[in-house]
């Protein structure tokens, strides 16, 4: 065992871990920051991403011992008491989820991007989150949420600067609520 | 899965780096950014007694420029070299495909110096070097060596750094001329590896292609020089024709494998394809 101290969501934790524990495990099973959840296990899906550092990364694919000094941010970190962050708010009114699994991971992703490119067309969200798979949404309203948040957080200004869907128009896809009843009908 | 347990060892120089790697034993591995390593080690493929990570190595990480060369520290990360501008105006062929690998998370902690000794033959850095004629220079107990790129893949995941051994940087020599270049990838999914792809390095003179370097990916265990493709375009004209005439012996000489995305003359087919685009876009046709 090895002696590690990390801050986490702005608290210092000082630990023991074994040089083989991965970071998820780390965060979620001494932390009990199960926000972060393990989806593929493979580096593929993405759905572990925390903020080593500032920047994006697998947690899975990170050795706890190597976050030691290190700064990790969480999707349990984002929100301000009850504020949510832009990203989490933008995912809850565009629809960016169904059953959810993904979406830490996208968050985390996604505000990655945004720091890189405060303003990006439906392309770049794509390519920008190509790390990260949902197997519900299709990725029509994640894109949605991105592009909705990036508005907002740019300053809710008007053009979206490549001319194409304005951010005040940004909306859900329409639900076909005859098709799926179980979906509540959106305002 | 979680890897078997292992000895960790952390050094912060060179030469505490080569101590470790001569104490860990046999069954030793180099952890450079660990994108490739840890997921291997997680379904058991590996289970080396001890990593030697270098993610705390100092002089390892950045670009600099050295005259006649760029000099690229193995332990720059992909991210790194997306946004290094000595890349973008000396060897903007470097960050084209460094763009494809993988996804942003594994771009911040993968680095240009560990994808390129992993010796992947999908990974996209191996046939970039190659194009580019790089140079590596290793170091070990007997001390520094450079080894030219034609020499540095030697197997599949097999590469010329030797037991006790690391490459500590990458020298990407600087064009003189009207160099134009292309990587041209095919895979499956966004983040996937390719299933063939084609660096192109072309030098235009007066109309005509005076020499062109072309590197595939994933066409045999190691990255390859398409040669009888460089032979038919040293001092051809710059036109579509000639460029697609050329283009048709990509596959000559390769023996690339059979799995579950390709075929092997799927592949073939692949590289007269890719070729032809990606030495079209470097010579501006």
């Amino acid at each position: 065992m090895t002696p590690i101290t990390v801050r986490v969501d702005d608290a210092s934790y000082t630990d023991d871990v074994e040089p083989r524990t991965l970071l998820v495990h780390y965060l979620r099973e001494q932390l009990g920051k199960v926000g972060t959840v393990v989806g593929c296990d493979t580096s593929n899906c993405g759905a572990c991403t925390v903020h080593l550092d500032g920047e994006a990364v697998k947690s899975c694919t990170v050795l706890a011992i190597q976050a030691d000094g290190c700064e990790v941010t969480t999707i349990e970190g984002l929100a301000r008491g009850a504020e949510l962050h832009p990203v989490q708010k933008a995912f809850h009114e565009m629809h960016g989820l169904q059953c959810g699994y993904c979406t830490p991971g996208m968050i985390m992703a996604s505000i990655d991007l945004l720091k890189d490119n405060p303003d990006p067309s439906d392309d770049e969200v794509r390519e920008g989150i190509e790390g990260n798979l949902c197997r519900c949404t299709g990725y029509q309203n994640i894109v949605r949420a991105v592009r909705s948040a990036a508005a907002e957080m740019r300053g809710g200004s008007d053009g979206t600067g490549d001319g194409s869907v304005p951010p005040a128009s940004v909306s859900p896809a329409v639900v076909d609520t005859a098709a799926a009843p179980h979906v509540a009908a959106q305002s | 899965m979680i890897p078997a347990p292992f000895a960790y060892a952390r050094p912060t120089t060179v030469d505490e780096a080569l101590q470790a790697l001569a104490a860990g034993g046999e069954d030793v591995k180099v952890m450079a950014g660990g994108q490739s390593l840890i997921p291997v080690m997680r379904l058991r493929l590996a289970a080396p007694e001890t990593v030697v990570d270098l993610s705390k190595v100092e002089g390892l990480r950045g670009v600099r420029d050295d005259g006649d060369a760029i000099v690229i520290g193995a332990m720059t990360t992909h991210s790194d070299v997306l946004s290094d501008p000595l890349i973008a105006e000396h060897a903007p062929l470097i960050a084209e495909a460094t763009g494809t690998v993988a996804d942003r998370q594994v771009r911040h902690r993968g680095t240009f110096g560990g994808a390129l000794v992993h010796a992947d033959p999908a990974g996209d850095l191996p046939a970039v070097a190659l194009a580019l004629d790089a140079e590596f220079v290793v170091v070990g107990p007997s001390g520094q060596r450079t080894v030219p790129a034609s020499e540095f893949f030697v197997d599949y995941l097999t590469t010329a750094v030797g037991e006790g051994e690391l490459l500590v940087e990458v020298r990407v020599p600087k064009l003189a001329g009207e160099w134009g270049m292309r990587y041209e990838k095919f895979n499956r999914v966004a983040q996937a590896w390719s299933i063939v792809a084609v660096a192109a390095v072309v030098r235009r003179e007066n109309g005509r292609i005076a020499e062109a370097r072309i590197g595939l990916t994933n066409m045999g265990p190691t990255p390859l020089r398409a040669r009888a493709v460089e032979e038919a375009l040293a001092g051809a004209e710059a036109t579509p024709d000639a460029v697609g005439a050329a283009a048709a012996r990509a596959a000559e000489g390769t023996e690339p494998s059979s799995d579950l995305n390709a075929q092997a003359d799927y592949r073939q087919h692949l590289a007269t394809v890719l070729t032809r685009r990606a030495v079209s876009a470097a010579a501006g046709l």
